[in-house]
């Protein structure tokens, strides 16, 4: 129906939420002003910095450029989700242990995107990883340290593995 | 800044979104990539959203003995990981790891790269380069229309506002086929500063059927013909003093029309040793 207010039903972080959304709600807005999930950001809102990342069904897209309204009957994970599951746990002591965080801004994105290259396995080259995060702005850390901790996890969990 | 209002109507069909598009205002809403980053700068303010996401079919990649046919809702991560565009379309997997970042690609879609038509970007000069055709379905039916003529001017298409372009047709690369890719952009990721997008058939020492389609240096992607007659014989050197003749890219905020004009030429070197064309 065209119209202005949706009735969406939604899985954020494992539990169904309902709600009625207006068109134009993008779903960062939606996670932090409707469900107080605040730790996706809301940096440029046009797709440049990674601040608002979250995962869809599975995929890490950017919060900012996908509506509320779209994720009807989807999955959403935030990092809240994430970090509570104890699904990156080890990728979160890796960026504490190697200060790969200054203010934060850019961590929750960071976070999840490192985790979707992480996940393919296998222990990817420091260039990969570069190229994986180019999407993901900082603005503190300039970066070394976080592709420190992203190879430093990768090694781990290879190891573990075997 | 957040979009302005408007509606928004999931369509289930291409026939139902013709329809929807009827109304005033509306507009096509696929990866959102552009366009959603536009409603939140209020560049654009549409009444309607028609969201083609859930429409079955568009996301699919078929493979005829001729030609591979990319639906339209294919999106960018998608068709990196697509053994028959790797094999059939190997211009396009070359083309698909420069655009944007992985987040991006895991949304936009290829279709939505075409119909938006941004002059630095990847995949129209490359349609263009592998002679592909377009597929639309309007109020009127269906059509095809080849890439050299569905590119117009900056941002516009051969698309009415009443059209849904839904999926891409492009020959299959054969033994015979040789392609090349190259961009410069300052960061991995941004949009092109000049790209360049090659196809060509090898026989011999002849490239049949040679098309250099440039990006990132005009209002549509721009073919290169006369830097393509001297390549065709072999004179890489030559086919770079020609680009003088063939392109004219106006000065923008990344760099200079020379500029430009020189790196072209540098990734005319670069993409004719991908041709298998040694620099002399
Ligand atoms: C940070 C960032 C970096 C980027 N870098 C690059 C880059 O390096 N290279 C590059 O090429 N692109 C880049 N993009 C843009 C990206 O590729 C977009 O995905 C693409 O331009 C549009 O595809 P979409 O599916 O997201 O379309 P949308 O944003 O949904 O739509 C774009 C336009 O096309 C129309 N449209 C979409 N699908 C159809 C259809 N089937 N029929 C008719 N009209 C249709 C829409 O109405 C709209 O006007 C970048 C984007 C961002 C945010
Ligand atoms: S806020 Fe979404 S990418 Fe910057
Ligand atoms: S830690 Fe401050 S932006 Fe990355």
């Amino acid at each position: 129906m065209s119209e202005r207010f949706h009735e969406v039903a939604v899985t954020v972080n494992g539990e169904d939420v309902r709600e009625r959304v207006d068109a134009r709600k993008t779903l960062v807005d939606f996670l932090r002003e409707e469900l107080a999930l605040t730790g996706s950001h809301v940096g440029c809102e046009q797709g440049v910095c990674g601040a608002c990342s979250v995962r869809v069904d599975g995929v890490v897209v950017r919060g900012c450029l996908m509506l509320a309204v779209q994720c009807d009957g989807a999955r959403v994970d935030t990092i809240e989700g994430v970090a509570d599951s104890g699904e990156i746990a080890d990728l979160q002591q890796a960026f504490i242990a190697r200060n790969a965080l200054q203010c934060g801004y850019c961590t929750p994105g960071m976070l999840l995107t490192a985790q979707e290259l992480l996940a393919r396995g296998g222990v990817p080259s420091r260039k990969q990883i570069r190229a994986h995060l180019s999407g993901n702005y900082c603005r503190c850390t300039g970066y070394q340290a976080i592709v420190d901790a992203v190879e430093a996890v990768a090694k781990t969990r290879a190891e573990a593995k075997r | 800044m957040k979009p302005a209002p408007f509606a928004y109507a999931k369509a289930r069909s291409v026939a139902a979104a013709i329809e929807l598009l009827a109304s005033n205002d509306a507009r096509l809403l696929a990866g959102g990539q552009s366009l959603i980053a536009t409603l939140n700068m209020r560049l654009s303010q549409p009444a309607l959203l028609v969201d083609i996401n859930g429409i079955a079919g568009l996301d699919r990649i078929a493979l005829t003995n001729a030609h591979i046919e990319i639906g339209t809702l294919v999106r960018y991560a998608q068709a990196e990981r697509s053994p028959e565009i790797a094999r059939a379309a190997p211009l396009i997997a070359l083309a698909l790891p420069h655009i944007g970042h992985t987040a991006i690609r895991n949304r936009g879609t290829l279709g939505g790269s075409l119909a938006f038509a941004d002059p630095a970007a990847e995949l129209p000069a490359c349609m263009i380069a592998l002679g592909a055709e377009i597929e639309i379905v309007g109020p009127q039916g269906q059509r095809a229309v080849k890439a050299d003529e569905f590119f117009k001017d900056l941002f516009e298409t051969a698309l009415t506002a009443r059209d849904v372009l839904t999926a891409i047709r492009v020959p299959v690369a054969s033994g015979a086929t040789r392609v090349g890719f190259a961009e410069f952009a300052r960061r991995h990721g941004d949009y092109a500063m000049v790209g360049l997008a090659a196809c060509a058939q090898a026989d011999g020492t002849r490239l049949n059927d040679l098309r250099l389609a440039y990006f990132g240096v005009g209002a549509t992607p721009v073919r290169a013909r006369k830097a393509e007659a001297a390549l065709a014989e072999g004179d890489v050197e030559a086919g770079v003093s020609a680009l003088a003749g063939d392109l004219d890219p106006p000065d923008d905020v990344q760099a200079s029309g020379a500029v430009k004009t020189h790196l072209a030429g540098v990734l005319l070197r670069r993409v004719a040793r991908q041709l298998g064309r040694a620099a002399s």
